[in-house]
């Protein structure tokens, strides 16, 4: 046992907890945004796919990593556009068209993949890394946390932001009110429905960049179907973040931790089945379900679509 | 969150004129959207540089009007009307049970695991009978989690079920691995049900008898939903609770019953593909139905009787769209793209005829 506590495996397993939790924290966030605004984003998986597909597409063509995550915000922000234009605009079923979209996207990039690449999963350069300087020096979580791809540091960044901008500011407020009672916000003279649109293109730019980074950074390869659920744990971070930034911060370095566990167990020597480590973070979010199912908050006017004058 | 699609009862059974106006309008809704989907997702393959027209023929000829074809069509068709039935009742009790995926493959993982065990000791009949209810009852188990916590503690079962499919199909794969594997193969996969002892077949045809239980199932569901006081019970839980509770029904104990009932049919449905079709359980399948059948469900309004023929004409695109996998070169994920167009057009025309009837006032 003492393998398990050698530098090489903590450092092995925060590396991979940060590649593993980066994506969820970003579609965790992006999610909070569109819950707090009254629209339950059951499509944020196939944002993200999206994300990771042209992501990856376009980092591949051009060698421009940086590129690629442009071209993966964009293409959540697509999916997203789609998504606000029938949920919100026309009011239709938020669950329905989440789940046509994303099993659309999944459809489609799988079937561009097999036309573009067929059965080859050509791979990119390794990613672009800035080490901090001093912080890279400490033992153990120097190298994990602070020689990373610049887009890591800036995920982090986004979670004091978003907290400042929910708390403090009228933006904040008015996401909150559309969740909560868009009619108040609709007497107030904002329009409940321009809200809730840019907080969906909001959460689609997200979860496309959380794709990308998981095709451009942690995975390098973009296979069909890569995201596996990960969208799905960022509406549970969301959930159970009960509209706190910091939260979800929280609950996707314990995801990506179980997440990168099976790559640290084997640089550690051990042998655990893949499909035993693939079901804990699965398992980690039925355990706080149960636990605290009961306090994951969610907005009143959640998945409803607003219509004036209508009680 | 009630459920936007349903035709309520009363425009379905308007008087004659009415009724004929009602029908035509019924059809139009419904295959306004699959026709509007079949173009959409052709124009798909078309940038694909594949010929739809070409495509579609294929796929209607190998599913549908060729006699193999046709009865693997009827065969593929049992496990999707279990999950259908199993859909109708959670979706008319207002419950979005979207862990169907995982309690169909941990039925089928039972049903892999006892059939050929069974088999050595006792008669066909009662090891197939024996081996669907196991894998019911696991299916209906594996339920439970997101049942008790919606039921008592109001937690979103969206979340929940769609968590217990992942865990579902990697504790499948596990316990395929580990515990039932057959030390007679080198592939990892449960021991196999001899052919002679699986589901019979019907009348001298490939068809399997799991065909029969589908139908069956599909049409007691729509029955119970709609003729019976229990089945009204069930609606009126998902139509309103307050209502329900205000009217001194168990709403938490209705709920449990609706996710037990639901899932139960899932796993039942995994449990006939494996007696019926496969016979054993290979490591890493996952057929991954259940999200193609929602929109099969709702094209039908939750009426079994709709569902059947959405479901006989699904079921012909997957077997000709699995043919043409192999013979034009256009992978099955194609299927989830029409899928998916289906679904979203069919809930723009639900919109489009609201907002067309309420103009017309």
């Amino acid at each position: 046992m003492e393998a398990l506590l050698t530098g090489a495996f903590l450092t092995a397993f925060l590396a991979g907890a940060v590649a593993a939790g980066v994506p969820l924290l970003l579609a965790g966030l992006g999610e909070q945004m569109s819950e707090k605004a009254g629209v339950l984003n059951i499509g944020i998986e196939g944002m993200m796919l999206m994300g990771a597909y042209l992501g990856f597409l376009v980092a591949f063509a051009s060698g421009n990593v940086a590129l690629g995550f442009m071209a993966g915000l964009a293409g959540g922000m697509a999916v997203a556009l789609l998504m606000a234009i029938l949920c919100v605009g026309l009011g239709l079923n938020q669950i329905v068209i989440g789940i046509g979209l994303t099993l659309g996207v999944e459809g489609l990039t799988a079937l561009l993949h097999h036309f573009q690449f067929s059965t080859t999963y050509p791979r990119l350069a390794a990613a672009w890394r800035v080490p901090i300087p001093g912080l890279v020096e400490l033992p153990v979580i120097g190298p994990a946390l602070f020689d990373r791809h610049p887009l890591v540091y800036l995920a982090f960044l986004l979670v004091p932001l978003l907290a400042w901008l929910y708390r403090r500011t009228a933006l904040g407020l008015t996401l909150r009110a559309a969740g909560e009672k868009p009619a108040a916000l609709d007497v107030a003279g904002i329009d409940v429905a321009t809200v809730r649109f840019l907080a969906v293109l909001f959460t689609g730019a997200m979860a496309g960049l959380g794709g990308a980074f998981m095709a451009n950074v942690a995975a390098g390869i973009f296979i069909p179907f890569m995201t596996g659920g990960a969208g799905f744990i960022g509406i549970v971070l969301a959930m159970l973040a009960r509209g706190r930034p910091a939260w979800v911060l929280i609950g996707a370095v314990v995801f990506g931790g179980a997440l990168s566990l099976t790559t640290a167990l084997q640089v550690a020597g051990l042998n655990v089945p893949t499909d035993l480590i693939q079901m804990l973070p699965f398992a980690a979010v039925m355990a706080v379900l149960v636990l605290y199912g009961r306090k994951a908050r969610l907005p009143a006017a959640l998945g409803l679509a607003y219509v004036r004058g209508a009680r | 969150m009630s459920l936007s699609l349903e035709t309520s009862p009363s425009e379905i059974g308007e008087a004659t004129p009415g009724r004929h106006r009602a029908l035509g309008h019924l059809a139009l809704v419904t295959l306004g959207p699959i026709l509007a989907a079949l173009v959409l997702s052709g124009l798909v393959l078309l940038a694909l540089g594949v010929d739809p027209l070409a495509y579609y023929g294929y796929v209607a000829q190998r599913g549908l009007f060729s006699w193999l074809g046709l009865q693997q069509t009827l065969t593929r068709m049992a496990p999707l009307l279990c999950l259908a039935a199993a859909l109708i009742v959670a979706f008319r009790a207002g419950i979005w049970n979207l862990g169907i995926d995982g309690q169909f493959l941990l039925g089928a993982m039972t049903a892999a695991a006892l059939a050929p065990f069974l088999i050595t000791a006792l008669p066909a009949w009662m090891t197939l009978l024996v081996a669907a209810a196991g894998a019911a009852l696991v299916g209906a188990l594996w339920s439970l989690l997101p049942a008790l916590l919606r039921a008592y503690q109001q937690v979103n079962e969206i979340i929940t079920t769609l968590m217990m499919t992942f865990l579902g199909v990697s504790f499948a794969n596990l316990l395929v691995k580990l515990v039932f594997l057959d030390p007679g193969t080198t592939v990892p996969q449960t021991r196999t049900l001899p052919v002679a002892d699986r589901l019979p077949t019907l009348f001298g045809t490939t068809i399997s008898g799991g065909l029969v239980l589908g139908l069956v199932a599909v049409v007691v569901v729509h029955l119970v939903m709609t003729r019976t006081a229990f089945g009204l019970k069930l609606r009126t839980v998902g139509e309103n609770p307050l209502a329900a509770r205000h009217a001194g029904l168990d709403v938490p104990l209705l709920t449990v019953a609706v996710f037990a009932i639901s899932a139960a049919l899932a796993g039942l449905a995994g449990g006939i593909e494996i007696l019926g079709v496969h016979g054993n359980l290979r490591a890493d399948w996952n057929p991954a139905y259940g999200l193609a059948v929602i929109p099969l469900v709702f094209l039908a309004r939750f009426n079994g009787f709709a569902a059947i023929l959405f479901v006989f004409f699904y079921s012909a695109l997957m077997i000709g769209g699995e043919s043409a996998a192999r013979r034009i070169g256009v992978p099955h994920y194609f299927t989830l793209v029409l899928v998916a167009n289906l679904l979203i057009l069919l809930a723009l025309a639900e919109y489009l005829d609201h907002r067309r009837r309420q103009r017309a006032g």
